[in-house]
């Protein structure tokens, strides 16, 4: 058992100040002097820590002291044999779990609800996605996890599938079975991948989803920078006993930047020891507001803000209860709306709002003056801004025909066409609704009148489409060939 | 005396400091939510501290509680039931209770340890508290009037700057609720922060912008508060249709024969005059057929 109480990244650089090493060596603005506007902006102490790879502070890309007994120290804490600091944002984490595991050809499994990093992932490896229709509710208009009955088909069809991507939970706080496809996925010789960007907690909270290394799942990629409290762009990939670290550190070191940041990694290092230490009492604090909250929300009247009752077993296996998510329609407003209202007449920020829900991302960082702030102002907006609910589009899941791989339809030759024309034309490039950031078009796959028509409406409803070439999405690229 | 040089500091703006000597400290706590201090002073009698902000001294706390209370009873002296969200040291409830027509005072308090600590040093302004009318309830006045509905003829909102925990009685939210709160009739005042340092005249603004996007009648009115930072302070007063000159029923409440020391009818019209520079930071927030000059 390894000390959790140390941090070996920090103690190293605390060392590094305390020697007063003269640095002839980059970052430039030299521990902040030569560059003193940034300095008063940001701080000193976060200045004197800005700085490189060097022998007492070991080398992200080669690890072998400091770097490597911190990462072993957060392996412990999530019970993995294996973790990887990733200073690239959870979007390298994921990308370096699929790289590591399909070739240009081979197939991956997954939930079409996948953040898109994974798509992204594919079009760099080659690899074939074959998705999974999640379930949806319709009344909430969200996508839900994946059914065990319809994992078990997509196996059966692909027996020569190499991996299989989990989300661990949704952005909704929604969980798969991921116990039971871990072991139906082993049975076949899958690879079992797990996106944890919203899971973090599920390592340390009490009365948790299962997590992906409990599960027995192979790899996963957790966003310490969400619920876990280190810097943005931080994250974790923790790998399981099966998986080869020093070929997955091959893969990482393809695209990961020799300069990794000392603000993430101790950013890492010190939060992996307050989760390892503080981590059961820290979220039971955030489910106590955030069940306060549903309930309070609940009472209003025109909202649904859900929680573990959608739980039946299969689709929705688990819920975390930490995520307050909360359905708009019956008000007659779109989830975008209740968002823009809130940040525009009641100066709150929330996470997002879809077409349906809004997400009031809920921390160790809250205040219950601020919890009744969201819960008054959303009392407020429903009694000033309720309208018919006809009109509101019902759901947002649209099942994707795949055409192409995501890599030969992102380098095929293409033409660009204005949005009405595109129907029947496969895109080559990714529309995506922001936030949550998951894929309506990915690369390679048939562009529908439905998709047209759901483009149309976020837009029109204020959601920020990304991925294409045309900014406003007013146009897309499609396939020359066929 | 003490031969100490002992005095109070309070940072009005972090160039201006307001100094009070002072005869010793009789308290100092950290609540729940905040640091509550009561001194002894020669000058001001006792005072009491939040987060080291000056709340009220002995001395000239009879301006700002008989203002916040009088001038809306004066407009509506039907008032039956009102609510008071703050003013844990009573002199709120204390004013209040001169009226016998008044039915039911709720007031709301989410420090207990303010009332209790001014029960127990400033026994002038908590005597508000012994009246059987009052009821006092300690929560969080956000949340306690969130699920009213058409229930208060008068709401008074004595809270702390904006910058403490006060903070919630300033946001669009609570300003919506207290309108769905209120009677047809109703009215609700609030303290309205000081015009004249930039970092106070900032929260005027914000919360007259705020307090017009909610009511119909949103009107703002002064009194001179020597202990409050530059010792010109504001008053909201806002409603669903009664004004607070138009309206005023200044026959009707010299007829009650209550004893007052600084609001009387003549100040009642007065205090809604403001100053050019204040009207123009206030006005910038107001639909186009409003101005001050049309009161």
């Amino acid at each position: 058992m390894r000390d959790q109480m140390s941090a070996p990244l920090q103690e190293a650089l605390e060392r590094m100040k305390t020697d007063r090493l003269v640095p002839f060596d980059v970052p430039g603005h030299k521990r902040g002097r030569g560059n003193p506007e940034l300095t008063e902006f940001l701080g000193a102490d976060c200045m004197a820590v800005d700085v490189n790879s060097m022998k007492p502070l070991d080398n992200l890309c080669h690890p072998v002291s400091v770097i490597k007994e911190a990462e072993a120290l957060a392996a412990e804490a999530f019970g993995a044999a294996h973790a990887f600091f990733m200073v690239g944002g959870t979007t390298s984490s994921v990308q370096a779990m699929i790289l590591s595991s399909v070739k240009r050809g081979e197939k991956i499994i997954l939930p079409r609800n996948v953040h898109q990093s994974a798509i992204n992932s594919l079009v760099l490896c080659g690899a074939v996605p074959v998705y999974v229709n999640p379930q949806t509710n319709s009344r909430l208009g969200i996508a839900l996890g994946m059914a065990l009955e319809d994992v078990r088909r997509a196996l059966e069809r692909n027996p020569d599938a190499k991996a299989i991507l989990i989300n661990n939970p949704t952005y909704y706080g929604v969980c798969s079975d991921l116990k039971q496809i871990t072991a139906l996925a082993h049975e076949k010789g899958v690879r079992v991948l797990v996106d944890e960007a919203h899971g973090t907690h599920f390592y340390f909270g009490q009365d948790m989803p299962i997590s992906a290394m409990t599960a027995g799942a192979d790899m996963a990629a957790v966003s310490m920078h969400k619920s876990g409290g280190s810097l943005t762009q931080s994250s974790l990939l923790l790998c399981g006993p099966a998986v080869n670290e020093n070929h997955v550190r091959q893969i990482i070191n393809l695209t990961q930047t020799t300069s990794g940041s000392y603000l993430l990694l101790s950013s890492l290092d010190i939060s992996r020891r307050n989760l390892a230490l503080r981590g059961v009492e820290i979220f039971e604090k955030v489910k106590r507001f955030a069940r306060y909250a549903r309930e309070e929300i609940n009472a209003l009247g025109g909202y649904y803000a859900f929680g573990d009752e959608l739980v039946n077993g299969d689709s929705v296996y688990a819920f975390d209860t930490t995520k307050l998510s909360v359905n708009t329609l019956e008000l007659g407003l779109a989830g975008i709306e209740v968002y823009d209202i809130l940040r525009d007449e009641y100066q709150i920020q929330i996470e997002f709002g879809d077409l349906g829900n809004i997400l009031a991302y809920l921390s160790v960082g809250d205040k219950t003056k601020n919890v009744e702030r969201l819960i008054s102002a959303l009392e407020d907006i429903e009694r000033l801004y309720r309208r018919d609910k006809t009109g509101l589009l019902e759901t947002e899941y649209i099942s994707p025909e795949v055409v192409l791989t995501p890599q030969d339809a992102f380098y095929a030759e293409q033409a660009s066409l204005p949005l009405e024309q595109c129907v029947g034309e496969v895109c080559t490039e990714f529309v995506m609704c922001y936030p949550p950031g998951i894929p309506v078009l990915a690369p390679g796959e048939r562009i529908t009148q439905a998709i047209v028509e759901y483009i149309r409406y976020a837009r029109a409803k204020g959601c920020v489409l990304t991925g294409p070439e045309s900014m406003d999405a007013s146009r897309l690229k499609v396939w020359k060939g066929k | 005396m003490s031969l100490d040089d002992l005095w109070y500091s309070e940072y009005h703006t972090p160039n201006v400091r307001f100094s009070i000597r002072v005869n010793r400290q009789l308290l100092n706590e950290k609540s729940d939510y905040q640091e509550i201090s009561v001194f002894d002073s020669p000058e001001f009698g006792r005072f009491l501290t939040l987060d080291g902000v000056l709340m009220l001294t002995e001395r000239d706390e009879f301006i700002y509680h008989e203002m916040i209370v009088h001038t809306p009873m004066a407009v509506n002296p039907e008032i039956r039931n009102v609510l008071v969200i703050g003013a844990g040291d009573g002199g709120v409830a204390r004013e209040l209770s001169k009226y016998k027509s008044i039915e039911q005072v709720d007031i709301v308090e989410i420090d207990r340890r303010v009332v209790e600590v001014c029960k127990e040093f400033l026994p002038h302004t908590a005597c508000g508290f012994d009246d059987p009318r009052i009821h006092l309830h300690f929560e969080d006045g956000l949340k306690f009037i969130r699920r009213v509905e058409n229930r208060y003829d008068l709401i008074i909102v004595d809270s702390t700057d904006p910058s403490g925990p006060g903070e919630v009685l300033f946001t669009r939210e609570f300003y919506g609720s207290c309108r769905r709160a209120l009677t047809q009739n109703g009215i609700m005042v609030n303290q309205h922060e000081s015009p004249f340092y930039p970092d106070d005249a900032r929260a005027m603004r914000e919360a007259h912008r705020r307090i017009v996007g909610v009511f119909p009648v949103a009107r703002v009115y002064q009194a001179h508060i020597p202990t409050y930072p530059s010792g010109h302070w504001l008053f909201g007063f806002a409603s669903n249709g009664l004004h607070p000159l138009r309206n005023l029923q200044g026959e009707a409440w010299q007829a009650l024969g209550i004893r007052t020391r600084y609001y009387n009818i003549n100040l009642h019209k007065g205090s809604f005059y403001l100053p050019t520079y204040v009207e123009e930071g206030l006005k910038t927030y107001e639909p186009e057929h409003t101005d001050a000059s049309s009161l």
